[in-house]
């Protein structure tokens, strides 16, 4: 078992900070000392450039990034490290999906995606579409805040090209049955491509990209204890193969002639210029960290944090809670409204006692008009999250309703 | 207690002043913030030979400080010459709420200014 303060003795934010009491996990995690040690060692001891030097501190970086790129690939179940590609975020990472996938789309093809998306999953596929002339699907939710998989399969067809959609949402909390989903996706049209969006999946239980079945799956660092600007997209090394590059430029070639070039193959041809070595190199340390914990570990208290949180909430009058109600059918994430109180209202004075949750409409514009609100205010846990971490919300969240009666 | 939430604020938020519509407006205007999801409209009665603001209304849906800083603008702008109200800057309206904002909360304190403006300019 997990013992939040016991993990918040590695997290010195926590000692700067003395009573933070952090709920904006889904936003991004806060860092152990591990991970800030093993950034910071790479300044210290061997800040050298990637796969430039004949010396022994740039060899030594090299080897420390690419031995990230092993760690990552067993860690979500890769084939090789040949498929990891370090990008700058989640985001990035399905623009250079979209970018690469989308040269090949032709009028006729067609995208389908979720009105569950975070943006980053949305605009990207949506401004493909447009500017291609191609037909853009978007899948319902059931009105528990699942993916109405009914509407969803309705949408594929022998046309759909790429279909796109999150692992796990990050308003409503809901783990979509990625693996079942995309058996039934791939019964009605082998050929087409599907990415999942693993921003908020990753950090949180065990993920195995082959069993899944999908064809792209994405992360980002900064949301799994590991340093910002770091984001990895796995891919099918088939498919990475035949996919152009993204960028264009120094480290992502093998010899460039004055009238060509030719490339390195993946993942190193689509990472071009000098990479966020220090952030790769911290990255690692976040994945030992969660290795160490053991993500079956993870994953149960965050059920534990978040049935207790259910439970408390659900006695606040005139709270209502967004997503599914069972525990065991969501991350550690929940959104929330409470009457005639505007969201940004509850963040302020909750901010007011060190309370740090969101507020607003998280990214998921298209998921807050389906849902005809225009924000609401979510609480997140995460492996330093505690029971006292909840009983604050809770108190803080009975003051914003004296504060507005 | 907090600074923000001091009992004129959530007087204006529970209570809004001029709060509806006016039935023959001279000029209307409104104006949201898409990522707050807040929405205002002011509806203004003008007197036009003394360029004087007889009655304002205004409607909205929003947080504390947005809906507040309305409520508390209309009785600023009530009995007004037109010029006064054009030269009116943050800092005034900062004064009037007398509440310190953070960057986030300003663009919510400062959405009535802009719809007023707004109104004002949509006269000429
Ligand atoms: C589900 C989901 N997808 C994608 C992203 C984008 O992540 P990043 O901003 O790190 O690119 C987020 C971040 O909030 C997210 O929650």
């Amino acid at each position: 078992m997990i013992d939040g303060n016991q993990i918040k003795k590695d997290f010195p934010i926590y000692r700067h900070q003395p009573n933070l009491v952090y709920l904006d996990t889904t936003a991004t995690s806060l860092k152990p000392q591990q991970v800030i040690d093993k950034e910071n060692e790479y300044y210290t001891k061997y800040s050298a450039n990637i796969f430039r030097g004949i010396y022994k501190i740039s060899e030594k970086a090299t080897e420390e990034y690419e031995r990230v790129r092993e760690k990552i690939a067993h860690f979500i179940g890769a084939k090789s490290a040949g498929e990891i590609v370090f990008v700058r975020n989640a985001t990035e990472a399905i623009n250079l999906v979209a970018a690469g996938v989308g040269k090949t789309l032709k009028t006729g093809d067609e995208i389908v995606t979720t009105i569950m998306e975070h943006h980053s999953n949305f605009v990207p596929w949506q401004q493909r579409a447009l500017k291609k002339h191609i037909a853009y699907h978007v899948s319902r939710i059931t009105s528990e805040g699942k993916l109405d998989e009914k509407d969803l399969l309705g949408k594929i067809n022998n046309k759909t090209r790429m279909v796109a959609f999150t692992h796990v949402s990050n308003v409503l909390g809901t783990i979509n049955p990625v693996k079942t989903l995309i058996k039934k996706i791939k019964a009605k049209n082998p050929h087409c491509l599907i990415l999942v969006d693993g921003a908020q999946a990753a950090a949180h239980f065990k993920i195995d990209v082959r069993d899944l079945g999908c064809d792209f799956y994405v992360f980002s660092s900064h949301k799994m204890l590991g340093p910002t600007g770091v984001g990895v997209l796995w891919g099918r090394y088939e498919l990475l193969d035949n996919m152009n590059p993204y960028q264009y430029g120094g480290e992502m070639i093998s010899a460039v002639y004055v009238d060509r070039t030719e490339f390195k193959d993946p993942p190193h041809k689509f990472e071009a210029g000098t990479p966020h070595i220090a952030g790769v190199i911290g990255l690692g340390a976040a994945i030992d960290y969660l290795r160490v914990l053991g993500m079956d570990k993870v994953r149960q208290h965050e059920i534990e944090m978040t049935s207790y949180a259910l439970k408390l909430l659900r006695s606040l009058k005139g709270l209502k809670i967004y997503g599914p109600q069972n525990p065991e059918n969501r991350g550690g994430v929940i959104a929330f409204t409470i009457e005639r109180i505007h969201a940004h209202d509850i963040a302020q004075i909750l901010d007011s006692n060190n309370i740090c949750i969101r507020a607003g409409h998280h990214c998921a514009m298209p998921l807050h008009l389906s849902l005809d609100v225009a924000s609401t205010a979510r609480a997140s846990f995460y492996v330093y999250t505690t029971k006292e971490d909840i009983d604050a919300l809770v108190k803080g969240l009975k003051r914003v309703q004296e504060i507005f009666a | 207690m907090d600074d923000l939430y001091r009992e004129q604020i959530l007087d204006h938020y529970k209570h809004p002043r001029n709060f509806g519509e006016l039935d023959h407006p001279s000029v209307a205007s409104s104006d949201n913030l898409v990522s707050c999801g807040d929405q205002l409209s002011m509806q203004l009665l003008i007197e036009a030979k003394k360029q004087i603001v007889t009655d304002i209304r205004f409607q909205g849906i929003g947080c504390a400080i947005s809906m507040s800083s309305a409520s508390m603008l209309t009785e600023v702008v009530k009995g007004k010459k037109i010029h006064d109200l054009q030269t009116l800057t943050k800092d005034d309206i900062l004064k009037m709420l007398g509440v310190k904002l953070t960057p986030t909360r300003l663009k919510c304190a400062l959405l009535s200014l802009e719809v007023l403006h707004k109104a004002l300019n949509n006269m000429k």
